[in-house]
């Protein structure tokens, strides 16, 4: 069973990085930035834990706070750039976070251990779980409590107003802009809460670890998070959750035996599903079909 | 006092000289149109009224302030709101949505506060946005998608959106483009309802019927260049106008 509990942990860690670029894909940006916020969460939640002694609850909300401060300023300059040279801008900031965890050193003696992030070799023995007594369960419980809070509130958010303007934003900067929206506070906002969300999954991602090192954060992880969204439709937050289920609990741990060909699988899948479903499994008609069927209310699209 | 003045306006794209030593004063209440040829510099004028590029040299002058520093969403918010001539509606959206996204006046913003200006806030703009539509004949299709509006409903619909932003000045873009005789009479009616609530009108068409009956006031373009700027009798009996339109070809 613990296994199947294992593989709901990914899962879920893994749905709230694509949650992350969600929001911001809404607003037309492809972020190669993600896991690089993802990094900076899972080295503050873990030194907050371990080095300092906080609870786990703070160390989050510290991370995730985090993670929006350095999207943010990230998405000032970044977001002045489109398209591809946006891609390439992002990509640079994420192999830069790699690197300069590749290179942190911050070690404290505790209890005759030394502990800390150190350089190559990672940061070990991030084992606030195991030592507060927590089960593979209860820690999958946890996760998922937050994927379910952060669907949640983005669902809420892509309702109201907001979540219009994004679209908005992401259909037409030009016509956008000519009706009075200001391109730089929603890209840059948007930019933020994706930061956020990732840095929180990134603390998540450090405890049930309790071992990450700067390779888990490069650009295979930087796709993974754009893969979800891409995959799983624009539509709503649903697309995102189905397509790293998908993903991560089929492709990854379901073909396990085909070894590192499973990444060609996962081009091949990403190069097939564009072509097939060019909006994503969830598209808007499927989703008003689903709504229709299930729901019986109005299909307002 | 004028509400717009461009005083030598020009802009160059490279060798072209898109709009090139322009001056024009609208005053308030005014529908003033501005025609010429294909390619005579009439959306240019739009595009640098609203900011979407600078100006190569000249101001522009809305309400006394100089327009130079600001950037077009801020230029909205003073007020000037366009449609285009390629219609830029926000597909995905609903009819509704997309005069809810362009809710953006300080008006608006008073009225609803922070939080609701930017995350819910539907209660106190949804009346505004149902008689845009009825206003627009677009009342029963507000759930509809942008993207499956038909033709004229689009160019209805974009002109709502920009009457949602509650424009001092509404600078509209070959409305009148594809549009049969029965909908440019509708416009028709719709831009005389926009003028007599208060909004200037700044009519750039190159449907003469449509541009003649309804204009106080018309400049005419070529090269970038006003050739003749009067009353529509005035402009209509203009030997440079005749020249430009007959001879210049479109
Ligand atoms: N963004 C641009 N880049 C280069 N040339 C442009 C641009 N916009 C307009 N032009 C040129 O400026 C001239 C005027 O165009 P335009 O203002 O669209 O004319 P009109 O709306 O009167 O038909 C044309 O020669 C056009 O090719
Ligand atoms: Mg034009």
């Amino acid at each position: 069973m613990d296994f199947y509990f294992g593989l709901a942990q990914i899962i879920g860690v893994h749905t709230l990085l694509g949650l992350s670029a969600y929001i911001v894909l809404l607003t037309g940006q492809v972020s190669m930035a993600q896991a690089g916020f993802f990094a900076v969460g899972a080295y503050a939640a873990g030194m907050l834990t371990v080095l300092a002694g906080w609870a786990i609850l703070p160390a989050l909300a510290a991370s995730s706070l985090l993670g929006a401060a350095v999207a943010c300023a990230v998405g000032f300059p970044a977001l002045r750039v489109k398209g591809l040279m946006l891609v390439i801008a992002t990509l640079a900031f994420g192999e830069a976070v790699r690197l300069f965890f590749f290179n942190f050193d911050y070690q404290v003696a505790r209890g005759g251990v030394k502990l800390g992030p150190l350089g190559g070799e990672g940061f070990r023995q991030i084992r606030y779980f195991p030592e507060n007594g927590w089960t593979t369960m209860q820690v999958m419980l946890f996760i998922w409590i937050f994927v379910v809070l952060v669907m949640a509130i983005l669902w809420w958010l892509d309702r109201s107003r907001y979540g219009a303007v994004l679209r908005a934003v992401g259909e037409d900067e030009l016509a956008a802009q000519s009706v009075g929206i200001n391109l730089t506070a929603v890209k840059v906002s948007a930019m933020t809460i994706g930061g956020a969300i990732a840095g929180l999954g990134g603390g998540i991602y450090a405890h049930y670890t309790t071992h990450i090192e700067h390779a888990s954060f490069g650009i295979l992880l930087a796709t993974f998070a754009l893969a979800y969204p891409i995959l799983g439709g624009l539509g709503s937050v649903f697309g995102t959750v189905v397509a790293a289920i998908f993903v991560q609990g089929f492709l990854v741990e379901g073909l396990r035996f085909l070894g590192d060909w499973r990444n060609l699988l996962f081009g091949a899948l990403i190069v097939l599903a564009m072509n097939l479903r060019p909006k994503g499994f969830l598209d808007a008609p499927t989703l008003r079909w689903i709504r229709r069927v299930f729901g019986g209310k109005r299909g307002a699209a | 006092m004028a509400l717009l003045e461009l005083k030598s306006v020009s802009r160059h794209f490279g060798g072209v000289r898109a709009v090139d030593g322009l001056d024009l004063v609208i005053e308030p209440g005014q529908i003033f149109g501005l025609i010429g040829p294909n390619g005579s510099g009439k959306s240019t004028t739009v595009n640098l009224i609203t900011g979407l590029f600078p100006l190569t040299s000249g101001s522009i002058v809305f309400q006394n302030e100089d327009l130079e520093k600001l950037p077009t969403h801020l230029r909205l918010q003073t007020g000037i709101a366009r449609t285009f001539q390629n219609i830029r509606l926000f597909g995905q959206l609903t009819a509704w949505q997309n005069l809810w996204v362009a809710q953006n006046s300080p008006a608006d913003w008073a009225k609803r506060g922070f939080f609701s200006r930017w995350l819910g806030g539907q209660s106190g703009v949804r009346e505004e946005i149902s008689q845009l539509l009825e206003f627009s004949g677009l009342a029963h299709r507000q759930d509809e998608l942008a993207a499956n509006l038909a033709f004229g409903e689009q160019r209805r619909l974009e002109l709502a959106r920009a009457l949602a932003t509650r424009p001092k000045l509404i600078l509209l873009d070959e409305p009148a483009a594809g549009m049969n005789t029965e909908e440019i009479g509708q416009l028709r009616e719709r831009i005389l309802k926009i003028r007599a609530q208060g909004t200037t009108v700044l009519l750039v068409e190159h449907v003469m019927e449509l541009v003649m009956g309804v204009t106080d006031r018309i400049a005419v373009l070529n090269f970038g260049q006003k050739i003749a700027e009067g009353t529509p009798v005035e402009v209509q009996a203009d030997a440079a106008v005749r020249k430009a339109y007959l001879g210049g070809g479109e």
